[in-house]
Protein backbone atom coordinates (compact mmCIF):
# COMPACT_ATOMS: atom_id res chain seq x y z
CA UNK A 1 0.00 0.00 0.00
CA UNK A 2 0.99 3.74 -0.91
CA UNK A 3 -0.34 4.74 2.10
CA UNK A 4 0.07 4.82 5.88
CA UNK A 5 -2.01 5.66 8.73
CA UNK A 6 -1.41 7.76 11.59
CA UNK A 7 -2.93 7.26 14.80
CA UNK A 8 -2.91 9.07 18.00
CA UNK A 9 -5.15 8.41 20.69
CA UNK A 10 -7.27 10.69 23.37
CA UNK A 11 -8.56 8.32 26.24
CA UNK A 12 -10.66 9.74 29.17
CA UNK A 13 -11.10 7.55 32.14
CA UNK A 14 -13.83 8.62 34.83
CA UNK A 15 -11.13 7.99 38.43
CA UNK A 16 -12.72 6.16 40.46
CA UNK A 17 -13.79 8.68 43.73
CA UNK A 18 -17.07 8.96 46.08
CA UNK A 19 -16.95 12.53 45.66
CA UNK A 20 -16.36 14.59 42.83
CA UNK A 21 -13.11 16.55 41.85
CA UNK A 22 -13.81 19.76 43.44
CA UNK A 23 -16.89 19.83 45.89
CA UNK A 24 -18.09 16.97 47.85
CA UNK A 25 -21.16 16.05 45.64
CA UNK A 26 -21.53 12.02 45.37
CA UNK A 27 -20.11 10.47 42.07
CA UNK A 28 -22.61 7.85 42.53
CA UNK A 29 -24.36 6.67 38.97
CA UNK A 30 -27.89 6.89 38.25
CA UNK A 31 -29.13 9.30 40.46
CA UNK A 32 -32.37 11.20 40.04
CA UNK A 33 -31.27 14.30 38.03
CA UNK A 34 -29.45 17.39 39.38
CA UNK A 35 -29.38 15.57 42.60
CA UNK A 36 -26.01 15.77 43.07
CA UNK A 37 -25.37 19.55 42.92
CA UNK A 38 -23.88 22.15 44.69
CA UNK A 39 -23.30 25.50 44.26
CA UNK A 40 -19.57 24.56 43.41
CA UNK A 41 -20.67 21.96 40.44
CA UNK A 42 -22.97 24.50 40.04
CA UNK A 43 -20.83 27.00 39.24
CA UNK A 44 -22.35 29.72 41.12
CA UNK A 45 -20.20 32.82 41.59
CA UNK A 46 -18.49 33.24 44.63
CA UNK A 47 -17.49 29.63 45.33
CA UNK A 48 -14.33 27.93 46.11
CA UNK A 49 -13.49 24.88 44.07
CA UNK A 50 -11.04 22.02 46.32
CA UNK A 51 -8.77 19.45 45.03
CA UNK A 52 -10.36 16.01 46.05
CA UNK A 53 -7.20 14.49 47.61
CA UNK A 54 -8.04 11.05 45.90
CA UNK A 55 -8.06 12.45 42.36
CA UNK A 56 -4.51 13.84 42.88
CA UNK A 57 -3.20 10.09 44.28
CA UNK A 58 -5.11 8.21 41.74
CA UNK A 59 -3.59 10.59 38.72
CA UNK A 60 -0.13 10.20 40.10
CA UNK A 61 -0.49 6.26 40.49
CA UNK A 62 -1.75 5.99 36.97
CA UNK A 63 1.09 8.46 35.73
CA UNK A 64 3.94 6.59 36.64
CA UNK A 65 2.13 3.47 35.95
CA UNK A 66 1.98 4.88 32.34
CA UNK A 67 6.26 5.62 33.47
CA UNK A 68 5.33 9.50 32.68
CA UNK A 69 7.42 11.91 34.50
CA UNK A 70 5.61 13.52 37.72
CA UNK A 71 5.76 17.01 37.72
CA UNK A 72 6.73 18.34 41.15
CA UNK A 73 4.54 21.31 40.72
CA UNK A 74 1.59 21.48 39.23
CA UNK A 75 -1.90 23.32 38.99
CA UNK A 76 -4.89 23.69 37.09
CA UNK A 77 -6.16 25.94 34.02
CA UNK A 78 -9.41 27.39 32.74
CA UNK A 79 -10.25 26.47 29.36
CA UNK A 80 -13.01 29.00 28.28
CA UNK A 81 -15.88 27.78 26.24
CA UNK A 82 -19.72 28.05 26.09
CA UNK A 83 -21.91 24.95 25.87
CA UNK A 84 -25.38 24.21 28.26
CA UNK A 85 -24.08 21.38 30.00
CA UNK A 86 -20.55 23.25 31.06
CA UNK A 87 -22.51 25.40 34.32
CA UNK A 88 -19.49 27.83 34.89
CA UNK A 89 -18.87 28.72 30.93
CA UNK A 90 -15.25 27.21 31.34
CA UNK A 91 -13.85 23.81 32.37
CA UNK A 92 -11.35 23.26 34.68
CA UNK A 93 -8.45 21.34 33.23
CA UNK A 94 -4.82 21.50 33.25
CA UNK A 95 -2.87 23.22 30.26
CA UNK A 96 0.63 23.90 30.83
CA UNK A 97 1.89 21.83 33.92
CA UNK A 98 0.04 18.56 33.88
CA UNK A 99 0.63 16.18 36.75
CA UNK A 100 2.47 13.49 34.06
CA UNK A 101 4.55 13.82 30.94
CA UNK A 102 6.52 11.59 28.70
CA UNK A 103 4.99 8.41 29.67
CA UNK A 104 4.81 5.23 27.46
CA UNK A 105 3.02 2.09 27.12
CA UNK A 106 4.06 -1.33 25.69
CA UNK A 107 1.90 -2.99 23.67
CA UNK A 108 2.12 -6.37 22.09
CA UNK A 109 1.18 -6.36 18.17
CA UNK A 110 1.10 -8.40 15.30
CA UNK A 111 4.71 -9.43 15.17
CA UNK A 112 6.01 -8.43 18.16
CA UNK A 113 6.41 -5.92 21.64
CA UNK A 114 5.81 -2.01 20.46
CA UNK A 115 6.21 0.63 22.83
CA UNK A 116 3.73 4.02 21.85
CA UNK A 117 4.31 7.39 23.40
CA UNK A 118 2.02 8.66 26.09
CA UNK A 119 2.09 12.66 25.69
CA UNK A 120 0.78 14.10 28.68
CA UNK A 121 -1.48 12.92 31.72
CA UNK A 122 -3.49 15.69 33.16
CA UNK A 123 -6.98 16.20 35.35
CA UNK A 124 -10.00 18.18 34.21
CA UNK A 125 -13.56 17.79 35.40
CA UNK A 126 -16.65 16.24 33.39
CA UNK A 127 -19.57 18.09 31.93
CA UNK A 128 -22.75 17.93 32.58
CA UNK A 129 -25.22 15.38 30.63
CA UNK A 130 -28.05 17.01 27.48
CA UNK A 131 -31.15 15.35 26.76
CA UNK A 132 -32.55 16.25 23.85
CA UNK A 133 -36.87 16.64 23.50
CA UNK A 134 -38.19 17.88 20.24
CA UNK A 135 -38.80 21.70 21.86
CA UNK A 136 -36.30 22.06 24.60
CA UNK A 137 -33.14 20.88 25.54
CA UNK A 138 -32.83 19.44 29.24
CA UNK A 139 -29.24 19.69 31.81
CA UNK A 140 -28.69 17.22 34.65
CA UNK A 141 -25.29 18.26 36.11
CA UNK A 142 -25.18 15.03 38.59
CA UNK A 143 -21.88 14.76 36.03
CA UNK A 144 -20.49 18.15 36.21
CA UNK A 145 -17.67 17.75 37.67
CA UNK A 146 -16.90 14.45 38.28
CA UNK A 147 -12.96 13.82 37.99
CA UNK A 148 -11.38 12.67 34.53
CA UNK A 149 -7.95 12.32 33.68
CA UNK A 150 -7.16 12.56 30.02
CA UNK A 151 -4.48 10.44 28.56
CA UNK A 152 -3.05 11.75 25.28
CA UNK A 153 -0.63 9.29 23.26
CA UNK A 154 2.04 10.50 20.84
CA UNK A 155 0.53 9.65 16.70
CA UNK A 156 2.94 6.40 17.06
CA UNK A 157 0.00 4.26 16.11
CA UNK A 158 -0.20 3.25 12.53
CA UNK A 159 -3.23 0.61 12.09
CA UNK A 160 -6.37 0.28 13.99
CA UNK A 161 -5.12 -3.04 15.83
CA UNK A 162 -2.69 -1.33 17.21
CA UNK A 163 -4.75 1.74 18.23
CA UNK A 164 -7.05 -1.69 19.71
CA UNK A 165 -4.10 -3.01 21.16
CA UNK A 166 -3.11 0.41 23.64
CA UNK A 167 -6.49 0.47 24.11
CA UNK A 168 -6.90 -2.71 25.99
CA UNK A 169 -3.25 -2.62 27.49
CA UNK A 170 -4.03 1.15 28.91
CA UNK A 171 -7.44 -0.31 30.43
CA UNK A 172 -5.96 -3.38 31.43
CA UNK A 173 -3.12 -1.44 33.35
CA UNK A 174 -5.58 1.14 34.40
CA UNK A 175 -7.97 -1.50 35.75
CA UNK A 176 -5.11 -3.13 37.96
CA UNK A 177 -4.63 -0.26 40.09
CA UNK A 178 -8.10 -0.27 41.12
CA UNK A 179 -8.41 3.59 40.54
CA UNK A 180 -10.81 3.91 37.61
CA UNK A 181 -13.57 1.11 35.74
CA UNK A 182 -12.73 1.86 32.50
CA UNK A 183 -15.99 0.43 30.92
CA UNK A 184 -16.44 2.22 27.84
CA UNK A 185 -20.25 1.22 27.21
CA UNK A 186 -21.38 2.73 30.27
CA UNK A 187 -19.17 5.66 29.51
CA UNK A 188 -16.29 5.56 32.44
CA UNK A 189 -14.03 5.10 29.08
CA UNK A 190 -14.17 7.14 26.07
CA UNK A 191 -12.07 7.59 23.29
CA UNK A 192 -11.25 10.21 20.66
CA UNK A 193 -8.31 9.48 17.90
CA UNK A 194 -6.37 11.70 15.50
CA UNK A 195 -6.26 10.13 12.54
CA UNK A 196 -3.84 11.21 9.68
CA UNK A 197 -2.83 9.13 6.36
CA UNK A 198 0.92 10.27 4.80
CA UNK A 199 3.06 8.42 2.00
CA UNK A 200 4.89 5.92 3.26
CA UNK A 201 8.79 6.76 3.95
CA UNK A 202 7.30 10.28 4.15
CA UNK A 203 8.01 11.88 7.97
CA UNK A 204 5.78 14.87 8.06
CA UNK A 205 2.32 14.11 9.48
CA UNK A 206 -0.64 14.68 7.19
CA UNK A 207 -3.86 17.01 7.87
CA UNK A 208 -5.74 15.47 10.69
CA UNK A 209 -9.42 14.68 11.11
CA UNK A 210 -10.56 13.92 15.14
CA UNK A 211 -13.10 11.27 15.55
CA UNK A 212 -15.45 11.17 18.26
CA UNK A 213 -18.36 9.28 19.37
CA UNK A 214 -17.00 5.71 19.75
CA UNK A 215 -18.95 3.97 22.08
CA UNK A 216 -16.79 0.08 21.98
CA UNK A 217 -13.25 -1.25 21.68
CA UNK A 218 -14.56 -2.39 18.52
CA UNK A 219 -15.95 1.12 17.33
CA UNK A 220 -12.49 2.16 17.94
CA UNK A 221 -11.21 -0.63 15.33
CA UNK A 222 -13.86 -0.46 12.82
CA UNK A 223 -14.65 4.14 12.87
CA UNK A 224 -10.64 3.85 12.33
CA UNK A 225 -10.69 1.37 9.87
CA UNK A 226 -13.27 3.68 7.70
CA UNK A 227 -11.50 6.72 8.35
CA UNK A 228 -8.48 5.13 6.72
CA UNK A 229 -10.01 3.55 3.98
CA UNK A 230 -11.66 6.91 3.50
CA UNK A 231 -8.89 9.21 3.65
CA UNK A 232 -6.95 7.39 1.47
CA UNK A 233 -9.56 7.13 -1.36
CA UNK A 234 -10.30 10.62 -1.07
CA UNK A 235 -6.71 11.59 -1.76
CA UNK A 236 -6.55 9.38 -4.56
CA UNK A 237 -9.22 11.13 -6.50
CA UNK A 238 -7.41 13.97 -5.85
CA UNK A 239 -9.44 15.29 -2.82
CA UNK A 240 -7.75 16.90 0.18
CA UNK A 241 -8.58 15.81 3.95
CA UNK A 242 -9.78 18.85 5.68
CA UNK A 243 -8.97 19.73 9.14
CA UNK A 244 -12.64 18.54 10.78
CA UNK A 245 -14.52 16.51 13.84
CA UNK A 246 -15.77 13.68 12.57
CA UNK A 247 -18.33 11.28 14.52
CA UNK A 248 -18.54 7.91 14.07
CA UNK A 249 -22.58 6.20 13.24
CA UNK A 250 -21.44 2.66 14.38
CA UNK A 251 -25.06 1.85 12.67
CA UNK A 252 -23.90 2.54 9.43
CA UNK A 253 -20.50 2.07 9.59
CA UNK A 254 -19.42 5.93 8.52
CA UNK A 255 -17.60 8.49 9.65
CA UNK A 256 -19.38 12.20 8.65
CA UNK A 257 -18.34 15.60 9.37
CA UNK A 258 -19.79 17.80 11.57
CA UNK A 259 -20.23 20.31 9.37
CA UNK A 260 -20.57 22.82 12.76
CA UNK A 261 -18.85 26.36 11.19
CA UNK A 262 -16.82 25.97 14.00
CA UNK A 263 -14.50 28.87 14.63
CA UNK A 264 -10.65 28.02 14.69
CA UNK A 265 -10.80 26.79 18.70
CA UNK A 266 -10.02 29.29 21.34
CA UNK A 267 -10.01 28.31 24.75
CA UNK A 268 -8.21 31.84 26.20
CA UNK A 269 -6.67 29.09 29.17
CA UNK A 270 -5.38 31.10 32.06
CA UNK A 271 -4.65 30.04 35.56
CA UNK A 272 -7.18 29.02 38.02
CA UNK A 273 -7.26 31.72 40.36
CA UNK A 274 -9.07 29.63 42.92
CA UNK A 275 -6.87 26.73 42.95
CA UNK A 276 -3.83 27.57 44.28
CA UNK A 277 -0.83 25.40 42.90
CA UNK A 278 0.03 21.68 43.97
CA UNK A 279 3.94 20.96 44.91
CA UNK A 280 4.69 16.95 45.56
CA UNK A 281 7.94 16.10 47.44
CA UNK A 282 9.49 13.09 45.94
CA UNK A 283 8.52 11.75 49.15
CA UNK A 284 5.45 11.57 48.73
CA UNK A 285 5.63 10.63 44.97
CA UNK A 286 7.49 7.59 45.86
CA UNK A 287 5.07 6.69 48.82
CA UNK A 288 2.36 6.42 45.80
CA UNK A 289 4.83 4.58 43.83
CA UNK A 290 5.08 2.06 46.72
CA UNK A 291 1.69 1.13 45.98
CA UNK A 292 1.20 0.23 42.61
CA UNK A 293 0.92 -3.57 42.08
CA UNK A 294 2.43 -5.65 39.45
CA UNK A 295 1.12 -4.03 36.36
CA UNK A 296 -0.14 -6.73 33.46
CA UNK A 297 3.12 -6.82 31.55
CA UNK A 298 5.11 -7.60 34.43
CA UNK A 299 2.49 -10.36 35.41
CA UNK A 300 3.22 -11.98 31.68
CA UNK A 301 6.59 -11.63 31.95
CA UNK A 302 6.62 -13.70 35.58
CA UNK A 303 4.06 -16.20 34.28
CA UNK A 304 6.27 -17.21 31.25
CA UNK A 305 9.20 -17.20 34.05
CA UNK A 306 7.72 -19.22 36.60
CA UNK A 307 5.13 -21.09 35.07
CA UNK A 308 7.09 -21.88 31.21
CA UNK A 309 4.01 -20.18 30.01
CA UNK A 310 3.91 -18.99 26.27
CA UNK A 311 3.83 -15.01 25.62
CA UNK A 312 0.70 -15.33 23.82
CA UNK A 313 -0.99 -17.79 26.15
CA UNK A 314 0.54 -15.18 29.51
CA UNK A 315 -0.87 -12.10 27.52
CA UNK A 316 -4.52 -13.55 27.37
CA UNK A 317 -4.25 -13.89 31.07
CA UNK A 318 -3.07 -11.22 32.49
CA UNK A 319 -6.09 -8.97 30.44
CA UNK A 320 -8.02 -8.66 33.49
CA UNK A 321 -6.20 -8.88 37.15
CA UNK A 322 -8.94 -11.02 39.14
CA UNK A 323 -8.57 -13.57 36.33
CA UNK A 324 -4.64 -13.28 36.20
CA UNK A 325 -5.02 -14.18 40.34
CA UNK A 326 -7.22 -16.89 39.34
CA UNK A 327 -5.23 -18.68 36.59
CA UNK A 328 -2.54 -18.16 38.80
CA UNK A 329 -3.99 -20.14 41.69
CA UNK A 330 -4.98 -22.73 39.36
CA UNK A 331 -1.19 -23.32 37.91
CA UNK A 332 -0.35 -23.46 41.81
CA UNK A 333 -2.84 -26.06 42.61
CA UNK A 334 -2.09 -28.08 39.35
CA UNK A 335 0.36 -30.81 39.97
CA UNK A 336 3.47 -31.45 37.89
CA UNK A 337 5.57 -29.25 36.24
CA UNK A 338 4.22 -28.40 32.62
CA UNK A 339 1.07 -25.94 33.72
CA UNK A 340 0.15 -26.40 29.90
CA UNK A 341 -2.92 -28.89 30.33
CA UNK A 342 -4.54 -26.36 32.66
CA UNK A 343 -3.73 -23.60 31.04
CA UNK A 344 -5.62 -24.80 27.62
CA UNK A 345 -8.26 -25.00 29.74
CA UNK A 346 -8.33 -21.72 31.24
CA UNK A 347 -8.33 -19.83 27.73
CA UNK A 348 -10.20 -22.73 25.95
CA UNK A 349 -13.34 -23.98 27.52
CA UNK A 350 -13.17 -21.97 30.30
CA UNK A 351 -12.73 -18.47 28.43
CA UNK A 352 -15.34 -19.29 26.15
CA UNK A 353 -17.68 -20.33 29.05
CA UNK A 354 -17.58 -16.78 30.63
CA UNK A 355 -17.27 -14.84 26.95
CA UNK A 356 -21.03 -16.77 26.18
CA UNK A 357 -22.53 -15.90 29.87
CA UNK A 358 -20.77 -12.97 30.80
CA UNK A 359 -20.39 -10.72 27.89
CA UNK A 360 -17.41 -9.12 29.73
CA UNK A 361 -15.34 -12.84 29.53
CA UNK A 362 -14.36 -13.01 33.26
CA UNK A 363 -13.52 -16.22 34.66
CA UNK A 364 -14.44 -15.77 38.47
CA UNK A 365 -17.40 -15.04 37.00
CA UNK A 366 -18.14 -18.77 36.84
CA UNK A 367 -17.62 -19.64 39.79
CA UNK A 368 -15.50 -22.55 39.16
CA UNK A 369 -13.01 -23.31 42.45
CA UNK A 370 -9.57 -23.50 41.18
CA UNK A 371 -9.38 -27.29 43.02
CA UNK A 372 -12.87 -27.95 41.43
CA UNK A 373 -11.05 -27.27 37.77
CA UNK A 374 -8.01 -29.24 38.66
CA UNK A 375 -10.27 -31.91 39.39
CA UNK A 376 -11.94 -32.23 36.11
CA UNK A 377 -8.54 -31.39 33.91
CA UNK A 378 -7.59 -34.63 36.61
CA UNK A 379 -10.02 -36.80 34.75
CA UNK A 380 -9.36 -35.59 31.03
CA UNK A 381 -5.47 -36.25 31.83
CA UNK A 382 -5.99 -39.40 33.20
CA UNK A 383 -8.06 -39.97 30.11
CA UNK A 384 -11.30 -41.17 32.57
CA UNK A 385 -13.07 -38.99 30.36
CA UNK A 386 -12.60 -37.50 26.66
CA UNK A 387 -11.45 -34.06 26.05
CA UNK A 388 -15.43 -33.21 24.96
CA UNK A 389 -16.95 -34.92 27.16
CA UNK A 390 -14.60 -32.62 29.58
CA UNK A 391 -16.40 -29.59 28.23
CA UNK A 392 -20.12 -30.70 28.66
CA UNK A 393 -18.81 -31.73 32.16
CA UNK A 394 -17.66 -27.91 32.94
CA UNK A 395 -20.69 -26.68 31.24
CA UNK A 396 -22.28 -28.92 33.70
CA UNK A 397 -20.20 -27.80 36.84
CA UNK A 398 -20.97 -24.05 36.17
CA UNK A 399 -24.52 -24.77 35.86
CA UNK A 400 -24.92 -27.08 38.80
CA UNK A 401 -22.23 -26.15 40.87
CA UNK A 402 -21.09 -29.68 41.53
CA UNK A 403 -18.10 -31.43 41.39
CA UNK A 404 -16.69 -33.06 38.15
CA UNK A 405 -16.80 -36.54 40.05
CA UNK A 406 -20.00 -35.99 40.83
CA UNK A 407 -21.43 -35.18 37.44
CA UNK A 408 -19.25 -37.74 35.96
CA UNK A 409 -20.66 -39.88 38.36
CA UNK A 410 -24.26 -39.08 38.13
CA UNK A 411 -23.81 -39.07 34.05
CA UNK A 412 -21.94 -42.09 34.16
CA UNK A 413 -19.47 -40.75 31.74
CA UNK A 414 -16.32 -42.68 32.68
CA UNK A 415 -14.67 -43.77 29.74
CA UNK A 416 -14.43 -47.13 28.70
CA UNK A 417 -10.52 -48.13 27.89
CA UNK A 418 -10.75 -51.68 28.91
CA UNK A 419 -10.09 -53.43 25.58
CA UNK A 420 -12.01 -56.22 27.07
CA UNK A 421 -15.55 -54.59 26.98
CA UNK A 422 -14.69 -52.33 23.43
CA UNK A 423 -13.74 -55.65 21.56
CA UNK A 424 -17.21 -56.63 21.81
CA UNK A 425 -18.44 -53.27 19.83
CA UNK A 426 -15.64 -53.01 17.76
CA UNK A 427 -16.31 -56.76 15.99
CA UNK A 428 -19.86 -55.54 15.67
CA UNK A 429 -18.77 -52.58 13.91
CA UNK A 430 -16.79 -54.64 11.92
CA UNK A 431 -19.43 -56.55 11.02
CA UNK A 432 -22.10 -54.01 10.23
CA UNK A 433 -19.73 -51.88 7.54
CA UNK A 434 -18.33 -54.00 5.41
CA UNK A 435 -17.50 -51.62 2.79
CA UNK A 436 -15.44 -49.22 4.82
CA UNK A 437 -13.88 -52.14 6.26
CA UNK A 438 -12.92 -52.96 2.79
CA UNK A 439 -11.80 -49.09 1.68
CA UNK A 440 -9.50 -48.79 5.20
CA UNK A 441 -7.64 -52.10 3.51
CA UNK A 442 -7.07 -50.48 0.27
CA UNK A 443 -5.60 -48.04 1.40
CA UNK A 444 -7.86 -45.15 2.80
CA UNK A 445 -7.31 -43.91 6.32
CA UNK A 446 -10.12 -41.94 6.24
CA UNK A 447 -12.25 -45.09 6.57
CA UNK A 448 -10.79 -45.75 9.66
CA UNK A 449 -12.06 -41.94 11.35
CA UNK A 450 -15.05 -43.25 10.16
CA UNK A 451 -15.46 -46.82 11.82
CA UNK A 452 -13.88 -45.05 15.02
CA UNK A 453 -16.81 -42.61 14.82
CA UNK A 454 -19.12 -45.63 14.75
CA UNK A 455 -17.71 -46.99 17.88
CA UNK A 456 -17.71 -43.59 19.55
CA UNK A 457 -21.77 -43.37 18.35
CA UNK A 458 -22.86 -46.74 19.78
CA UNK A 459 -20.78 -46.44 23.26
CA UNK A 460 -22.47 -43.14 23.55
CA UNK A 461 -19.15 -41.11 23.45
CA UNK A 462 -17.87 -43.12 26.08
CA UNK A 463 -15.21 -45.17 24.35
CA UNK A 464 -11.40 -43.80 24.87
CA UNK A 465 -10.89 -42.98 20.79
CA UNK A 466 -7.42 -43.42 21.41
CA UNK A 467 -8.07 -46.82 22.34
CA UNK A 468 -10.33 -47.68 20.14
CA UNK A 469 -8.83 -47.07 16.85
CA UNK A 470 -5.53 -48.81 17.86
CA UNK A 471 -7.83 -51.90 18.61
CA UNK A 472 -9.25 -51.32 14.77
CA UNK A 473 -6.02 -50.95 13.71
CA UNK A 474 -4.79 -54.05 15.04
CA UNK A 475 -8.15 -56.04 14.16
CA UNK A 476 -7.87 -55.15 10.47
CA UNK A 477 -3.75 -55.36 9.95
CA UNK B 1 -0.27 44.00 18.88
CA UNK B 2 -2.91 45.90 16.93
CA UNK B 3 -6.20 46.14 18.11
CA UNK B 4 -8.33 46.26 14.85
CA UNK B 5 -12.23 45.81 14.13
CA UNK B 6 -11.79 42.14 13.47
CA UNK B 7 -10.12 41.50 17.24
CA UNK B 8 -12.57 43.29 19.07
CA UNK B 9 -15.62 41.31 17.22
CA UNK B 10 -13.60 37.81 17.43
CA UNK B 11 -13.55 38.30 21.56
CA UNK B 12 -17.25 39.81 21.28
CA UNK B 13 -17.96 36.75 19.37
CA UNK B 14 -16.00 34.36 22.00
CA UNK B 15 -18.09 36.29 24.49
CA UNK B 16 -20.98 36.14 22.99
CA UNK B 17 -21.44 40.03 22.91
CA UNK B 18 -23.35 41.64 20.28
CA UNK B 19 -21.53 45.59 19.97
CA UNK B 20 -22.30 48.25 17.93
CA UNK B 21 -20.05 49.82 14.88
CA UNK B 22 -19.92 53.03 17.27
CA UNK B 23 -18.96 50.59 20.39
CA UNK B 24 -16.29 48.01 18.47
CA UNK B 25 -14.52 51.42 17.09
CA UNK B 26 -14.05 52.81 20.86
CA UNK B 27 -13.21 49.35 22.13
CA UNK B 28 -10.74 49.07 19.67
CA UNK B 29 -9.14 52.47 20.88
CA UNK B 30 -9.30 51.70 24.78
CA UNK B 31 -8.03 47.82 24.07
CA UNK B 32 -5.20 49.27 22.39
CA UNK B 33 -4.29 51.78 25.16
CA UNK B 34 -4.82 48.60 27.91
CA UNK B 35 -2.27 46.58 25.86
CA UNK B 36 0.34 49.14 25.12
CA UNK B 37 0.32 49.72 29.01
CA UNK B 38 0.59 45.80 29.83
CA UNK B 39 3.29 45.65 26.93
CA UNK B 40 5.35 48.17 28.86
CA UNK B 41 6.54 44.42 30.37
CA UNK B 42 7.92 43.55 27.45
CA UNK B 43 10.59 45.44 28.10
CA UNK B 44 11.56 43.86 31.63
CA UNK B 45 13.78 40.91 31.01
CA UNK B 46 12.22 38.03 32.40
CA UNK B 47 14.50 35.41 31.10
CA UNK B 48 15.48 33.55 34.55
CA UNK B 49 11.57 33.88 35.92
CA UNK B 50 8.72 31.01 35.88
CA UNK B 51 5.27 32.73 35.02
CA UNK B 52 3.77 33.71 37.77
CA UNK B 53 0.27 31.65 37.92
CA UNK B 54 -0.58 32.49 41.57
CA UNK B 55 0.30 35.28 43.80
CA UNK B 56 -0.31 33.74 47.22
CA UNK B 57 1.83 32.22 49.44
CA UNK B 58 -0.59 29.10 49.91
CA UNK B 59 -0.10 25.43 47.96
CA UNK B 60 -1.60 21.85 48.35
CA UNK B 61 -5.23 22.78 49.53
CA UNK B 62 -6.85 19.37 49.40
CA UNK B 63 -9.95 17.94 50.92
CA UNK B 64 -10.75 13.99 51.87
CA UNK B 65 -13.01 12.04 49.19
CA UNK B 66 -15.53 12.38 51.99
CA UNK B 67 -19.47 13.16 50.50
CA UNK B 68 -21.39 15.85 51.87
CA UNK B 69 -25.20 16.38 51.43
CA UNK B 70 -25.67 18.12 47.99
CA UNK B 71 -28.54 20.87 47.51
CA UNK B 72 -32.03 20.16 47.43
CA UNK B 73 -33.77 19.82 44.25
CA UNK B 74 -35.86 23.27 44.99
CA UNK B 75 -33.28 24.59 45.35
CA UNK B 76 -30.82 23.79 42.51
CA UNK B 77 -33.56 25.05 40.12
CA UNK B 78 -34.73 28.05 42.40
CA UNK B 79 -33.17 30.70 39.92
CA UNK B 80 -33.49 28.53 36.43
CA UNK B 81 -35.41 30.09 33.92
CA UNK B 82 -37.00 27.48 32.86
CA UNK B 83 -37.25 24.41 34.50
CA UNK B 84 -38.74 21.00 33.55
CA UNK B 85 -39.42 18.40 36.11
CA UNK B 86 -35.94 17.95 38.01
CA UNK B 87 -33.71 19.26 34.75
CA UNK B 88 -32.63 22.43 33.43
CA UNK B 89 -34.51 23.67 30.61
CA UNK B 90 -32.27 25.07 27.81
CA UNK B 91 -32.66 26.48 23.85
CA UNK B 92 -32.80 23.49 22.10
CA UNK B 93 -29.15 22.33 21.01
CA UNK B 94 -28.73 21.19 17.48
CA UNK B 95 -25.31 19.74 15.93
ZN1 LIG C 1 -21.07 19.75 43.93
Amino acid sequence: MKYEAVIGLEVHVQLKTNTKIFCGCSTEFGREPNSQVCPVCLGFPGVLPVLNKTVLEHAVKISLALDCSVQEYTKFDRKNYFYPDLPKDFQISQYDLPVGRDGFLDITVEGGEKRVGILRVHLEEDAGKLIHKDDISLVDFNRAGVPLLEIVSRPEMYSPEEAHAYLTALKSAIEYLDVADCDMEKGSLRCDANVSIRPRGERELGTKAEVKNMNSFKGVKDALAYEIKRQIESVENGGKIIQETRLWDAKNGKTFSMRSKEEAKDYRYFPEPDLPPFVMTLENIRKIKETIPELPREKAARFIREYGLSAYDAGILVVNKKDAEYAEECMRAYPGENKKPVVNWLIGPLLSEANNRTGGGELTALGILPERLIELVGFVQAEQISNLTGKSVLTDMIDTRESAADIIKRRNLIQISDTGSLETHIEEIIKANVQSVESYKQGKTGALMFLVGQVMKKTQGKANPKVVQELLKKKLA
Amino acid sequence: MAINKEVVDHVAYLARIRLSDEETVRLAQQLEGIVAFIDALKNVNVEHISPTSHILPVQNVLRDDVPVRSLPIDKVLVNAPQPEGDFFGVPKIIE
